[in-house]
């Protein structure tokens, strides 16, 4: 008995260093916005009770509205073209030699570079005056300017995270892809199965998993998006590439509403949890439901 | 009727495939047995058309296929891995060559029965394959080359990686499965054992050529050259010099007499050979020959002995019934019928011979 009971504490307290890394970095930080979000404040450290108002204001307020409605889109136009394009570079990536290690280097490069920096990059790259690639439309005579125009806004923000983030999706793939056996191929080409085929029947199912890591890493990040918009367009023209993020810090830091703020942190977060649930759920019950909807290579 | 004809493929420096020359009939089985890297699947890859040989000739049926996409010819191939499409079911796999074909589908519901309830997958039809066993994958594997009604099947160590006792029981189906298909079949495998259960047509393969190509039993019974001898015994064959100066043999090394008298062969060096399961304990007939050695290890199965011992400088191991053990380091005497020593010339060619007594 009381060898037993030596035992469980000597457990406790090997997991105890962890218990208090998740507390501090996690459960405490999480905490401490629950408690701002159900309370007012008007200064002097005193705080006053208001329930679930804050989470209605925010839930009913037309500004959240519109920047949860671009955030989503934003994250949408993301996914549908980053997705593709990173599994279209991975299939035509070389598989073996020296080509294989150049192209990866290459991918990588990108995904090393601190994210303000890429931001900055970019706003230098798109200025009308001195950047190459807006000073080179203005003298091919299109008329671009990210400060002014919505639309160059948002291709910028969009054109700068593709050419950010596309490589982790192609990372991801390749390493699938390159797991799967030559023979595969083999027996493809034996059956007499098309392009297509091949792709639908053999190479999709097989980076399925890293592909759903993919879509989720990607998904979160780009739901999340700050630091880049924040330095390329500030939010801007007008609010137009405002995203949650941004419209976030605006509230806690800009106008010090803390209430509001936290429960709109806690709002953001209880989205992107359920959108990842949604993907996570639509994409692996596919395996399970894909078999009798198959329709065989043809 | 499938024929190679003078097929050379080289990799670089490396020669994969030298000159090799064959003619397979349609239902009949037909054994690549060879250790790996003596050319099996470089040479299942010609005959597939993955692959184009740098010279030679590939007919089929008198037509030459060389020139012939692989999707146009009608090939069925089976690998050592387990190949499925890992999103379909049990039946879209076994049905996707007839898809490819564009088979009606009530057809198609009609002949993926009957070859599923061949191979009694019949339970197991609308489940994915990484939900069954290994030899489960296999037989949808296998299927699938049923289903095609190939010109040519290939099986490339389709057992290889099953165990035991799925192997015994699938070897035992094969041959069966496929006589009725009228198919031109190839199958290869390391073991010779494989070879003997399946029977059929044996091509020995040693680097990329073929040491002999005969009847399975005839190529174990007496096989043309040393390396055939070699490549069609397991365990290895017991090999060691001897000399033969009228019509005696005795070891090059020690000149120490077999006690053996033989006719009809010219003075000279050669190979002596036994195989290990043909050496005994006890003397069964009076011009049984001795050979004495000095044990060096003994390993036991279930219900075999292996005894390895020295024997004029050659390391032999003799193949015993039973469980028995022999202390290391203790001279043993062993007994072998003159009918299965087999002598090969200083070309490593079988030489026929006689005994005539004892001398």
């Amino acid at each position: 008995m009381s060898i037993q009971k030596a035992q469980n504490n000597k457990a406790w307290f090997m997991v105890l260093p962890v218990l208090i890394l998740v507390a501090i970095s996690a459960i405490i930080p999480l905490m401490t916005v629950v408690n701002y979000s159900v309370q007012d404040t008007f200064g002097n450290n005193e705080f006053f009770w208001v329930g679930t108002e804050w989470f209605q204001e925010i839930l009913s307020s037309e500004r959240f509205h519109n920047a949860l409605l671009r955030t989503l889109l934003f994250s949408g136009l993301i996914l549908a073209i980053e997705i593709p394009l990173g599994i279209l570079i991975a299939l035509a990536m070389p598989k073996r030699g020296w080509g294989a290690s150049v192209c990866l280097v290459l991918m990588a490069l990108p995904l090393l570079i601190p994210w303000n920096v890429v931001g900055t990059i970019w706003q230098v790259f798109g200025r009308v005056d001195i950047g190459l690639l807006g000073h080179g439309l203005a003298s091919l005579g299109i008329d671009y300017n990210y400060t002014q125009n919505n639309l160059d806004a948002w291709l910028t923000l969009i054109l700068m995270d593709v050419w950010h983030w596309t490589s982790l999706v192609v990372l991801l793939c390749y390493s699938g892809l390159v797991s799967i056996p030559e023979v595969y191929y083999q027996a493809a080409r034996i059956d007499g199965a098309t392009r297509w085929a091949v792709f639908r029947f053999i190479q999709l199912p097989k980076i399925k998993r890293v592909l759903l890591i993919a879509v989720l890493l990607r998904f979160m990040d780009s739901f999340m998006i700050y630091t880049e918009p924040f330095v390329v367009t500030g939010g801007g023209p007008g609010n137009i590439t405002t995203f949650l993020s941004i419209d976030l810090v605006q509230m806690a830091v800009g106008q010090f509403d803390l209430g509001p703020a936290a429960a709109m942190s806690l709002i953001y977060f209880l989205i992107i949890l359920l959108v990842c649930w949604v993907f996570y759920t639509v994409m692996t019950s596919y395996d399970n439901d894909e078999p009798t909807s198959g329709g065989g290579p043809q | 009727m499938l024929e190679l004809r003078n097929i050379t493929r080289h990799q670089g420096e490396d020669v994969l495939l030298d000159d090799i020359s064959l003619s397979m009939q349609r239902g009949e089985l037909n054994i690549l047995l060879g250790p790996t890297l003596s050319g099996k699947t470089s040479l299942m890859r010609i005959m597939a058309g993955l692959d184009k040989p740098d010279s030679g000739e590939l007919l089929f049926d008198g037509v030459s296929v060389l020139g012939m996409a692989v999707q146009k010819r009608n090939v069925a191939m089976v690998y050592q891995q387990f190949i499925n499409y890992p999103s379909l079911t049990v039946f879209e796999n076994i049905a996707s060559p007839l898809r490819v074909a564009r088979v009606e589908t009530s057809q198609i519901n009609r002949q993926v029965a009957e070859v599923a309830e061949l191979l009694q997958m019949t339970q197991v039809l609308d489940r994915t394959p990484d939900t069954l066993s290994g030899g489960q994958q296999q037989r949808v594997a296998l299927a699938r080359a049923l289903v095609k009604k190939a010109d040519l099947v290939l099986l490339d160590e389709p057992l290889a990686n099953l165990d035991y006792k799925l192997r015994e029981e699938l070897r035992a189906e094969l041959p069966a499965l496929f006589a009725a298909m009228g198919a031109v079949l190839v199958y290869a495998t390391t073991e010779p054992t494989e070879a003997l259960v399946l029977g059929g047509d044996t091509v020995c393969l040693h680097e990329g050529r073929v040491e002999q190509f005969a009847p399975t039993l005839d190529l174990y019974r007496t096989p043309a050259s040393l390396r055939s001898a070699k490549i069609f015994s397991d365990p290895p064959l017991n090999s060691a010099k001897v000399e033969c100066v009228a019509g005696e043999l005795a070891f090059a090394n020690s000149q120490q007499k077999l006690g053996i008298n033989i006719e009809q062969i010219p003075d000279g060096n050669y190979t002596l050979a036994v195989r290990p399961h043909h050496l005994g304990r006890e003397r069964d007939g009076l011009d049984d020959i001795e050979v004495k050695g000095s044990v060096s290890v003994t390993e036991l199965t279930g219900s075999e002995t292996f005894v390895h011992f020295s024997m004029e400088d050659n390391s032999w191991v003799a193949l015993l019934r039973d469980v028995q053990n022999f202390a290391v380091a203790n001279t043993v005497v062993f007994y072998v019928q003159p009918q299965h020593l087999f002598l090969f010339d200083s070309d490593d060619a079988l030489v026929e011979w006689q005994s005539t007594g004892k001398s």
